[in-house]
């Protein structure tokens, strides 16, 4: 049992390979990036802004009520910006967690039907009641309806007793058949609804970031989550690594496994009542991080957070200027960009 | 380590009856069986991975179930017989996770940590495999990696299902003599699950027989290693010779 390797060479590596110094490179950057992302955001648009009407229009907006143009551009932007911001990075977040609970990188935050419920209670208020304060509300319920089910059904898989790849094949198999009934409710709900209420119920569908509030409960639901996410995130490595082992290394398994749950449930629920189900982030953005700067969670579960809030608000800025003044939804664009890239992955991934 | 009373089984198979068995530091046993006999099962019951239905595990005088979860990670660590690897940890990263239950609340490891990994990885010579993503690994290699964050858990009790699983002959016979080396100059204890008399033979100072229905036999290796209860233990007659230094055990053809 010899190595070659000289004490000094090794030394080296160990630096160049520690996660700690990885993060304190990239989240600044990811930070700066976010920043960007917002300020390329309202600056971009049918009348574009420049960077000191931007600084004039932030002071007014500040002091009060806007009441110059780009006081008021600035105020839709902004708030556009922020709305999608929060959306994609709990999306991502949502994507982490789901990928870490089912150890398998190609798991996104639908996957488990949770947007499937989201969507049944949206369409159901807009067919029945057409009121659109309300529909929020509804997809929040029906998402939550069916991650309790879920919980229900897959209680004693989650707690982690027996299969010893520790997959959780029961949790992922009871959701995609309850998203595959969502699915059907789905089909039956456009079939019978009239054409006036048809545009509405496939726009909210695609996702779309046009119609949406800024509000503050996405915003606590991320920040309560993340900080939760950042707290167990060296659980959560040994998790993803050891499966139901974990519990040798000294990790509650079970209910790391319950947590890691309900925590992307309410992200997904969040994000997919607030903007309807934008595909595609919660998939990729996770996997392009870890792509990029390996699967250790104490980094990967704030990059791709930041990384998900900044493409989602770069997308949306593509999705409203680039065939101005029409508006696309902003889930074509998030799709038109995360399927190639996604088959490329694939593709890389089976080369290897 | 005091097994007292245990019973196992699976379904209506039961597989162990009434065992007592008392695994004290410095010992290394080595658990022998036929396939199916509940070695595996066994292990992980003594690891805490199943529940246990009748009978009794402690520790330190401390009954399994008491121990928390974090404590008992640092008494007794477990190599669980196979692993799949869902993501693209390096084996760097998968020796560190070994160091979570020392440390506490804070968020990156210390250098301490990283120093006690590469030493593991050095002892197990994939040092050279470090940053290599786990999931391109060949068998053997990935086999000696995980022994590496055994060896980084640094705890005093190992119990490991089939440690020399996929390594080639040379590697084999320096994992044992590394094990062997734990138990006589570090006092820790090693049971393990083994298919090969011979290595079992050369390391073992106690050995651990499944009969399969129940029975089982306990003691040290030099009453237990014989053609007779082998013979019976696997279903198959077994002949014991001396070789120069060695003994070996082959089956009859």
């Amino acid at each position: 049992m010899t190595v070659s390797l000289s004490s000094s060479r090794l030394r080296g590596q160990i630096r160049n390979m520690t996660v700690a110094r990885r993060a304190g490179v990239v989240l600044p950057i990811l930070l700066m990036a976010a920043l960007g992302s917002v300020l390329f955001a309202c600056v971009c648009g049918s009348v574009s802004l420049s960077l000191g009407e931007l600084w004039q229009a932030l002071l007014e907006l500040l002091n009060g009520a806007p009441t110059t143009l780009p006081g008021s551009l600035l105020e839709l932007r902004l708030g556009r910006a922020l709305t999608g911001f929060v959306t994609g990075a709990t999306l991502a977040l949502a994507g982490v967690m789901m990928q870490a609970l089912l150890r398998n990188p190609l798991a996104d935050p639908y996957v488990l039907g949770i947007s499937g419920g989201a969507s049944v209670g949206a369409l159901a208020t807009i067919l029945f009641f057409g009121s659109f304060w309300l529909v929020d509300v509804a997809a929040f319920a029906g998402a939550i309806a069916v991650a309790l089910l879920l919980f229900g059904l897959a209680y004693h898989d989650l707690r982690g007793a027996g299969s010893t790849d520790g997959s959780a094949p029961v949790l992922l198999l009871t959701g995609v058949i309850v998203a595959t009934g969502c699915g059907a409710l789905i089909t039956l709900m456009l079939s019978i609804a009239p054409d006036s209420r048809l545009r509405g119920m496939v726009f909210w569908m695609i996702g779309d970031l046009s119609n949406t509030q800024s509000r503050y409960v996405p915003w606590l639901i991320l920040a309560v989550v993340l900080l939760f996410a950042m707290r167990n995130a060296r659980s959560v490595n040994i998790a993803a690594m050891h499966a139901d082992n974990a519990s040798t290394l000294g990790v509650n398994i079970g209910r790391l496994r319950q947590l890691l749950f309900l925590c992307s449930a309410l992200l997904t629920a969040s994000a997919v009542s607030n903007a309807g189900s934008i595909g595609f982030v919660g998939l990729i953005m996770p996997h392009i991080c870890r792509f990029a700067w390996g699967a250790d969670h104490r980094l990967l579960i704030p990059a791709a957070t930041l990384a998900g809030g900044c493409f989602l608000v770069l997308a949306d800025t593509v999705a409203r200027t680039v065939v101005a003044p029409q508006q696309l939804p902003v889930g074509v664009i998030t799709a038109m960009v995360g399927v190639p890239l996604f088959l490329l992955q694939l593709h890389q991934l089976q080369r290897r | 380590m005091d097994i007292r009373a245990l019973n196992l089984s699976i379904g209506k198979r039961v597989l162990v009856e009434q065992l007592n068995w008392r695994v004290q530091p410095g010992e290394c046993w080595c658990i022998i069986g036929r396939n199916g006999a509940g070695k595996s099962t066994l292990l992980r019951t003594l690891a805490g991975l199943r529940p246990i239905q009748s009978g009794q595990v402690s520790l330190r005088d401390k009954v399994l179930q008491d121990w928390p979860l974090t404590q008992l990670a640092r008494e007794r660590s477990f190599l669980p017989q196979g692993r799949a690897d869902a993501f693209a940890y390096s084996a760097l990263d998968t020796v560190l996770s070994a160091r979570h239950p020392y440390q506490d609340t804070h968020y990156w490891e210390n250098s301490d940590d990283m120093e006690l990994a590469m030493t593991a990885l050095r002892d197990l010579d994939v040092a050279d495999l470090a940053e290599r993503d786990v999931r391109s690994l060949s068998g053997g290699e990935r086999q000696r990696v995980a022994i590496a964050a055994l060896l980084a858990q640094d705890a005093q009790w190992m119990l490991l299902d089939e440690p020399a699983n996929a390594l080639d002959l040379g590697h084999q016979v320096s994992v044992m003599q590394l094990f062997a080396r734990l138990c006589t100059e570090k006092n820790k204890a090693v049971v393990m699950v083994s298919h090969d008399l011979n290595m079992a033979y050369r390391i073992a100072t106690h050995a651990l027989l499944l009969m399969g229905d129940g029975s089982w036999q306990a003691g040290p290796a030099d009453s237990i290693f014989n053609a007779e209860q082998l013979s019976a233990c696997l279903g198959h007659p077994i002949e014991r010779f001396r070789h120069g230094e060695q003994t070996l055990f082959l089956p009859q053809n």
